[in-house]
């Protein structure tokens, strides 16, 4: 290779993800810099970046203020860490169980499964309301979480994963007195660490993020997920200013993002990982 | 009933029968609960769509009758529901290639050299982790007709913007940009570890053969190596794309004059907002129908297409 | 035909020296073995050799010409891998024919759809579909041209590889533990093929093992290597006889040679045999070096631990009597007076045939070999 060209590789390299990258990034550096300004700049003729009045305390403030932001959160923490955690409680004995137990119909159940995969989600949302309807659980939490405690997808990830645990270590655990249970949440489960990792960081991913089925189960503002309530913000009297909506916005995303730059191996891994099942 | 006293009932039962018996109690006991559920909220629901799509039930209704297949031939004669099916296709066939093309050429990029991978591959995958719903009511300022960023960009350049999302012919093209937007640092991620499981060898064995130049090592063993990743990248977009609704519903709600209807938008605004439950269920099960035949031939097309055996 | 010389390699990753200054002449169409334990840097001095890594000093020579910084193509080299890097997308005679295509068609010809169109393709690819036949039924693979690498068995695979390798008829084969991804019956086999390739080709054959039996079943000459070093290079029965150091012997054989620390004699009030130089710190005998008979007063005692019996030889190891935890291994021949486990033994050493090391490893001689 002559110089000129090892060294033009990696420029042109860096060239090409700076701009792919700024694609990637656009949508959030404009979010956050509205979210500094006051109205009569961004509606300015000639684009900053920065703010030359800056007005993020007010753009936050309002937005924390005329919309429950901080309870969208919660309630997108709750509904998330409850959805998984039942999901767990689930999912995880019936994928030992295909995993590791001889019983009979177990080449019928798995079978089920994985038709169950094979079903989006939003095909059943009309029974799903029906059903909740008729329990009168409409626009309560239940209504977020019940439809989603069976996830043929979590079943068969786990199942995956026990199968690659060695029968020799459910057999000296049985060996020491453990019982069936107890091997399930006292050695699987501490043993499948990286694939609970990637089922929870699919599973949390997915229903923070999900409004497909908030928007049909949940009208009122108190057990709105973070997707909803910001659009009831925007739809919202202080929604129709930009900087408290950008503001609200990067409220709504920020945990999400800040949990993945924290942990961002676990996150691609385990989200590559679900994806390539 | 203790073993022991198990053992004296039934001397002539093989102790392994009797631990078959035992094993199958406790699965029993594991499963029941994902049994119970995959049927009570996976399969009957499942099958109640189709029996409502035969009925004429409207949500709240008292009663309802069976009326065959009447919804389904209102369907197929509705051209509201070619329209969003065909928005649909549109976009999944702007949304796959781009993201896929884009998703490589960035994974090939950040897997060149060692320089600020990590960081590179963070910022691309940042889209993939964001809200939807928050990040498409930005999108919508940012093709914003005066103030948004991309006619301010494009005014750069003398170029005059349009109104993109309220233009009928530019509303699905900006939803797929938004779509590939948020997918293709979901493909760069699985390109990339397809990228690593390239066995250095193939590379070496490429430079003694005499092909040591970057196209050429691309041709002969970076991309038929990708194969297998690029097929199944391909289905995951495609599936993913085919069930777009967040940006829809936000920016555009389908219009204007239908130009961004899509199949869930359609869906959910016959079953949840006309309350039409016979006939979104007729619907739903086109849809599903849908989605499941294209899973089912893709993977069958995957298995035999690109597994070198 | 090429000779290879190599002077004064260093290459380290990081902080660790890889190759400490490794300097080798190769004969033109001599079959040389790299040996070592892994990591010992053999191959990496093969991959410096074939320029798929460059050297961070020294010289490498290919027929007197330096090839410094060229890159493997224009090295005229072939060379087959542990896991052979068979292309899986494209069938047999595709992977043998490529080496070919990539020098002789042009950029043109070699594009895809509109390649065939270009002219003078038809001829070559006449050509190199004759080399490919005369490769492929070489190696008694012609009937698998049309498959893919993945329906192969590993032996397949390996003559595929090996077809690949040979069909542009380079001057160096270089081959990476070609062999250590076949079972124990294949892997004998395979030996007995590529060294009558060897022959049949007369060209220069490289080849890196860790196994030492593949290196002395195959070789005309073994390097041994150890720690980024060649501590010895010698054809393998004077490997075997002569080591100049201690690592050598102990890595060359099977069984292993024993060694005893000169101390052993001391501690057990005896002296040394008298050809041991008194500077040694170690003495070495193969098992075939020693005898056994019952106690015997003013020698080596010890007791029976285990017999191996191999049918034509017989392997008796003795713990010695306040020696080392690991048995000396003596062979007799099956037709040798028995012994039994757990039988008292006095070991009687061949003096003509102790090897001595001193306190650094290296060989001291003994006064027999030097009378002789």
């Amino acid at each position: 290779m002559s110089p000129l060209s090892r060294l033009l590789g990696p420029i042109l390299r860096h060239a090409l993800l700076v701009l792919t990258g700024a694609f990637a990034l656009l949508p959030f550096i404009w979010m956050i810099s509205l979210s500094l300004k006051p109205p009569e700049e961004i509606f300015q003729p000639d684009f900053q970046l920065w703010p030359t009045r800056f007005a993020g305390f007010e753009n936050y403030a309002t937005a924390f203020t005329a919309a429950p932001m901080l309870r969208f959160l919660l309630n997108g923490a709750l509904v998330c860490g409850l959805i998984f955690a039942l999901q767990l409680l689930v999912c995880v004995p019936c994928a030992y169980a295909l995993a590791k137990l001889r019983f009979k119909g177990r080449d019928t159940l798995f079978a089920c499964v994985l038709i169950g995969l094979l079903v989006p989600p939003q095909a059943l949302a009309i029974p799903h309301f029906v059903l909740l309807y008729v329990f009168g659980l409409l626009d309560t939490y239940s209504a977020l979480v019940l439809p989603w405690i069976i996830s043929a997808f979590g079943i068969f990830l786990m199942r995956q994963f026990f199968r690659s645990i060695p029968d020799e270590v459910i057999h000296a655990a049985r060996l020491d007195g453990l019982g069936e249970f107890e091997i399930i949440w006292r050695i699987m489960m501490p043993m499948s660490a990286p694939a609970l990792a990637a089922f929870g960081i699919f599973s949390v991913v997915a229903h923070w993020n999900d409004l497909f089925w908030p928007l049909i189960a949940v009208r009122s503002e108190d057990i709105s997920t973070p997707a909803l309530g910001i659009l009831l913000f925007r739809d919202d009297e202080a929604g129709q200013f930009l900087g408290p909506l950008m503001a609200g916005a990067a409220i709504i995303v920020a945990p999400l993002l800040i949990a993945f730059l924290i942990a961002q191996r676990r996150f691609i891994d385990g989200l590559a990982a679900s994806a390539l099942k | 009933m203790s073993v022991t006293a198990m053992e004296q009932a039934h001397p002539s039962v093989p102790k392994a029968r009797r631990h078959g018996a035992r094993e199958a109690a406790i699965a029993a006991l594991a499963v029941s609960p994902a049994v119970i559920l995959l049927a009570g909220l996976l399969f009957g629901p499942a099958l109640a769509v189709v029996l409502f799509s035969l009925t004429d039930w409207q949500l709240g209704g008292a009663s309802f009758n069976f009326i065959g297949l009447a919804n389904f031939q209102a369907l197929f004669a509705d051209a509201l529901f070619w329209k969003a099916l065909g928005n649909t296709a549109l976009y999944v066939v702007l949304v796959v290639p781009g993201t896929v093309l884009l998703g490589l050429l960035v994974a090939l990029l950040i897997e060149a050299s060692p320089g600020l991978r990590g960081f590179y591959r963070a910022v691309h995958f940042l889209p993939v982790m964001s809200t939807m719903s928050a990040m498409a009511i930005v999108w919508g300022t940012m093709l914003h007709p005066t103030i948004g960023l991309v006619n301010r960009l494009l005014g750069v350049f003398g170029i005059a913007g349009l109104n993109w999302l309220r233009d009928e012919h530019t509303a699905l093209l900006a939803l797929a940009l938004i779509g590939i937007w948020q997918g293709f640092g979901f493909a760069m991620v699985l390109f990339v570890s397809g990228l690593k499981a390239v066995p250095q060898q193939l590379y070496d064995a490429a430079a003694v053969d005499g092909c040591d130049g970057p196209f050429a090592r691309l041709r002969l063993v970076t991309l038929p190596m990708l194969g297998p990743v690029t097929m199944f990248v391909v289905i995951l977009t495609a599936s993913r794309a085919f069930e777009v609704f967040d940006s829809v519903r936000v920016l555009t709600q389908g219009g204007p004059n239908y130009a961004s209807e899509v199949l869930l938008t359609r869906l959910y605004a016959e079953s949840f907002d006309y309350l039409r439950t016979g006939y979104g269920a007729a619907l739903t099960v086109v849809y599903l129908a849908i989605v499941v035949a294209l899973t089912l031939t893709q993977a069958r097309f995957l298995e035999r297409r690109v597994h070198y055996a | 035909m090429a000779t290879i010389t190599l002077d004064g390699i260093r290459k380290h990753y990081g902080e660790t020296e890889i190759l400490k200054g490794v300097s080798l002449d190769i004969r033109d169409g001599e079959f040389l073995t790299l040996v070592g334990p892994s990591g010992c840097g053999k191959s990496t001095l093969l991959r410096i050799l074939a320029g798929l890594e460059e050297q961070d000093a020294g010289d490498v020579s290919i027929d007197g010409r330096s090839v410094n910084g060229t890159r493997p193509k224009e090295r005229d080299i072939a060379m087959v891998f542990q896991s052979y890097a068979l292309y899986p997308h494209l069938c047999v005679f595709d992977n043998i024919a490529l080496p070919l295509r990539t020098r002789r068609l042009s950029f043109a010809q070699r594009l895809p759809l509109l390649g065939p169109l270009v002219p003078g393709r038809r001829v070559i690819e006449a050509g190199i579909r004759a080399e490919v036949e005369q490769a492929a039924a070489m190696l008694d693979v012609t009937h698998l041209l049309a498959r893919k690498p993945g329906q192969l068995s590993g032996g397949q695979r390996q003559r595929v590889a090996l077809g690949r390798a040979m069909v542009r008829h380079p001057a160096v084969f270089l081959m990476d533990e070609p062999l250590s991804n076949l079972d124990a019956k294949l892997r004998v086999q395979m030996r007995a093929e590529i060294t009558a390739l060897h022959r049949r080709l007369g060209v220069t054959f490289v080849y890196v093992t860790h196994d030492q039996s593949e290196a002395m079943t195959m070789s005309d000459r073994v390097a041994v290597m150890m720690h980024g070093e060649l501590l010895q290079v010698a054809p393998p029965e004077e490997l075997y006889r002569d080591p100049q150091d201690l690592r050598v012997a102990e890595m060359i054989g099977s069984p292993k040679i024993n060694v005893l620390p000169a101390a052993y004699w001391h501690g057990q009030g005896l002296p040394l045999p008298h050809c041991v130089p008194a500077s040694a710190t170690h003495v070495a005998f193969r098992p075939e070096a020693s005898r056994l008979g019952p106690p015997a007063d003013g020698q080596l005692l010890g007791t029976v631990a285990n017999i191996e019996n191999l049918g034509s030889d017989l392997f008796l190891h003795v713990v010695l009597r306040d020696g080392p935890v690991q048995p000396a291994v003596v062979r007799l021949s099956p037709e040798a007076p028995r012994f039994a486990i757990g039988d008292a033994v006095s070991l009687w050493l061949d003096a003509g045939r102790l090897l001595a090391f001193d306190g650094a490893g290296r060989r001291s001689a003994t006064y027999e070999q030097v009378a002789a």
